[in-house]
């Protein structure tokens, strides 16, 4: 029987959901498991629904398996979405305090929503279609372990479901980036094992004697994230049927637990991953090799080397020790080197091939995340040094950061991808319409460049204003006049992320239109086509 | 040259890239961290420290779980204009017994390391219940739904016990009357001279204006009326904190 | 442990042995020879579809 052995086991689990929506210590986890039933009471009633008695079709071992790659492309997209669309409400949360709907749709509950939507659901989905495409493809091998790329595609979907919903009702560890409560962390914890089993398991069955460096990004963002969620999350729950735990350390050495997760989530989940992307997909929409395969090697090895130290730039003049503190300064700055090393030989992909830079919108777009790579890695060792990060800590200057570097690089990385990807696999010939994209890449970059702007001038601003003094030596401002300040800043950040959003919903139709097999009439690129050619 | 053939190896071999690139991670996370557990003076000595009471920690909960932390450190930096604004600078001891931290990473608002004690109960009663009534430039959202909320919980010594399996050195006395000591907190009839023995210098008394029940009103206030409260900086010496 | 101790450690050893680990991986992927390999390698993504 198809899916004989998921529905016995689903159904089973879901049992137990409905048990603990029963016996559950504490309102919010009783609610939190009749999500989890009728998660999982649905997800049991499909396969009910597609079920077959007739001995199924035999595999052939040497296809690749692009089932769960194509679900996959479609959660990136759909996540995107949402992701990026709560985070708008919370921008105009801030300059129009009065939509807050407490207690669900309070700005507390619905930020981490934002961070885990884009972060986790958006950037991890596209990670995890990118790296078993990728994978596949470079080892010239099916993925490992029969029908486990979808145990980890929808293991890890349900991860985000329980991680959004617990927020809307207030579960949540309070850790930055990793705010779901210990049950759901364990779910992660098996699903991401899986992952590592899956990938590695493809790469050891390879039949190219070389690893692709492409690869050894993205295992080491699959490792590196394994041993930072685990370390991160380790806690002590009140009651086994309840959703409060109690992180295993405390202030301080709980601080720096966090931001070593913390940085490292940035360092590995949206760099190395999205590294990996890039090394892949531009040398393929370029048609040419990476320009300096073993700068990428160097690149390689500097990373991950040197980002593992730079959590405590977070923590600076904080009650963490001062040489920490250092130690996190140094080797935020020795970063920038690597970092740059790496965009420039992302870049130079394209030496001899500039000129598609006008006729590919898509191979502009990855030039474009590249260059926000560049931008925010040379930004961000600057704000670790102590001086500086004394004004720009605390203040909107960081949130600026975070975002040119998550909409430049992240966001712009992974659509140049998906575009690339959503045609082949789909065995369309091109995207529905190229002329899409060009829009999609001047609403996204005109975006950021609002966004972030507007971030440097608000978040300078305040830091100024906090630390201003008159002749008397009195303060000049009260909080509450900075807090004030701020509102027409706000306003306009929420229209840089507004115009970001309407460039992902022109993708979403675009991407809904190449798969559904349209094709837009349209004029090539100018350029594109020789002017001869044209003329007739 | 068999040397520099090395990295041909982990080039082509799978499990030791793997594990080459654990263990350079591994590193810098060990050689950061771990010195923090063990070196004496992360942590200077200070007196006054104790755990929370059950009250305070309920509404801690609730602070946590609203995402207070979000818009909110609690982490003064030694800064004069910090200093001046919310008051001495922020202790590593000071976060002792937080688990987990909450020293917040923006100040969308105001820090409130050391908010105890800086308004009375009832102003942030009608703070939390619509901000803008007490300060019109607010952006806080409102939370005048925990005025309406008892506090539910089955049995909050699990709660301490858990805290305690982590480090937090609530006694078996302060185990035991854990449920009692966290009504009788907000309530002004009752006798609390056990609680005021085992939390030194927590508030009691009736925070949310409603002493019929108790609310997690009453435990966010309760919370936020000891912050940064409990260590008297008369007798700190200020070299304790050299590190 | 104390603090000088850590101090000292990080600016002597400590220091060092990260400069040594550096220097020794960039050699690693710079080392003769391994044109030709970086070459091949480099390929991997346009060989096939």
């Amino acid at each position: 029987m198809k899916f004989g052995k998921e529905i016995v086991l689903l159904s089973l689990f879901a049992f137990a959901a409905l048990v603990a929506a029963g016996a559950g210590v504490n309102e919010p986890f009783r609610q939190h498991m009749w999500v989890l039933f009728f998660a999982l009471a649905g997800f049991t009633a499909i396969l009910l629904r597609n079920t077959e008695f007739r001995p199924a079709a035999p595999i052939d071992p040497s296809a690749y398996m692009d089932g769960p790659i194509r679900y996959g492309a479609i959660a990136t997209m759909f996540w995107g979405v949402i992701g990026m669309l709560v985070g708008v409400v919370i921008a105009l949360q801030l300059a129009y305090p009065d939509l807050n709907i407490q207690p669900w749709f309070n700005f507390g509950r619905l930020r981490p929503l934002h961070t885990s939507g884009v972060v986790f659901a958006f950037g991890g989905n596209a990670l995890l279609c990118t790296s078993l495409y990728v994978v596949q493809r470079t080892c010239r091998a099916r993925l490992f372990g029969g029908d486990l790329g979808w145990f980890v595609f929808w293991g890890y979907q349900l991860f985000i479901v329980m991680a959004a919903t617990g927020y809307l009702l207030g579960i949540t560890e309070s850790r930055e980036y990793a705010e779901p409560e210990w049950y759901v962390d364990i779910w992660l914890t098996i699903v991401w094992v899986a992952y590592l089993i899956l990938f590695l398991g493809t790469i050891l069955k390879r039949k190219e004697p070389h690893i692709y460096v492409a690869n050894w990004f993205y295992l080491s963002f699959i490792v590196t994230i394994a041993m930072l969620h685990v370390v991160n999350n380790l806690s002590m729950p009140a009651s086994f049927l309840g959703s409060k735990s109690y992180s295993a350390f405390s202030g301080v050495q709980d601080a720096l637990t966090q931001w070593w997760y913390g940085h490292n989530a940035v360092g590995f989940f949206l760099t190395a991953g999205f590294l990996g992307m890039m090394y892949y997909f531009v040398p393929k929409q370029a048609n040419r090799p990476v320009y300096s395969y073993r700068l990428s090697i160097v690149h390689f090895w500097a990373i991950i080397f040197l980002y593992i130290w730079a959590g405590p730039h977070h923590l600076h003049y904080t009650a963490l020790p001062d040489w920490a503190q250092t130690l996190g300064m140094v080797f935020s700055i020795m970063l920038w080197m690597p970092s740059w090393g790496g965009m420039i030989n992302g870049l130079m992909t394209l030496s001899g091939a500039w000129d598609k830079l006008r006729t590919d919108p898509i191979i502009r777009m990855m030039v474009m995340a590249i260059a926000f790579y560049g931008m925010s890695t040379f930004e961000g060792p600057m704000m670790s040094i102590k001086t500086v990060n004394s004004l720009s800590h605390y203040t909107d200057w960081t949130i600026g950061h975070v975002h040119s570097g998550a909409l430049g690089w992240v966001g712009m990385i992974s659509f140049g991808a998906l575009y690339y990807m959503v045609p082949k696999l789909w065995n369309r010939e091109r995207l529905y319409s190229l002329r899409l994209v060009t829009w999609h890449f001047w609403l996204a970059t005109l975006g950021i460049v609002v966004y972030a702007s507007v971030m440097w001038v608000s978040g300078i601003m305040q830091g100024l204003m906090w630390r201003e003094y008159d002749e008397q030596g009195f303060l000049v401002y009260s909080f509450a006049e900075t807090v004030a300040a701020m509102h027409p800043y706000y306003i306009m950040r929420a229209i840089g992320g507004a115009m970001y959003l309407s460039g992902a919903l022109i993708m979403a139709w675009n991407i809904a239109m190449t798969i559904l097999g349209y094709r837009r009439e349209e004029d090539p690129m100018p350029g594109s086509v020789p002017a001869l050619q044209l003329a007739r | 040259m068999r040397l520099m053939n090395r990295h041909a190896v982990i080039e082509k071999n799978a499990t030791l890239l793997l594990l080459g690139s654990l263990l350079v991670v591994t590193i810098g996370g060990i050689v950061e961290i771990a010195p923090l557990f063990y070196l004496d003076n992360t942590i200077e000595k200070v007196e006054g420290m104790r755990p929370y009471s059950p009250l305070e920690l309920v509404g801690r909960n609730i602070y946590v779980r609203e995402g207070c932390y979000l818009c909110h450190s609690q982490m003064i930096r030694p800064f004069r204009d910090e200093v001046e604004r919310y008051g001495h600078y922020s202790l590593a001891a000071e976060s002792m017994y937080d688990h987990p931290f909450q020293w917040g990473s923006k100040r969308t608002g105001p820090d409130l390391a050391r908010v105890g004690d800086r308004y009375s109960n009832l102003w942030h009663v009608e703070h939390l219940t619509d901000p803008r009534s007490v300060v019109p430039e607010s952006i806080m959202p409102s939370y005048g739904f925990l005025k309406d909320t008892p506090i539910a919980v089955k049995d909050f010594s699990t709660h301490l016990v858990a805290n305690r399996r982590v480090g937090v050195p609530y006694s078996d006395d302060m185990v035991a009357n854990a449920n009692a000591d966290l009504m009788a907190q907000a309530d002004p009839n009752a006798d609390t001279s056990g609680l005021e023995a085992r939390y030194p210098k927590a508030r009691i008394g009736d925070f949310d204006g409603d002493p019929q029940q108790v609310t997690e009103m009453d435990a966010l206030v309760s919370y936020l009326q000891m912050l940064g409260t409990l260590v008297d900086f008369k007798n700190y010496d200020e070299t304790a904190g050299y590190r | 442990m104390t603090y000088n101790f850590m101090r000292e450690f990080a600016d002597s050893w400590g220091l060092l042995a990260i400069a040594l680990f550096f220097i020794g991986s960039v050699a690693f992927a710079l080392r003769p020879g391994s044109r030709r390999q970086a070459g091949e390698a480099a390929q991997i993504p346009l060989k096939e579809d």
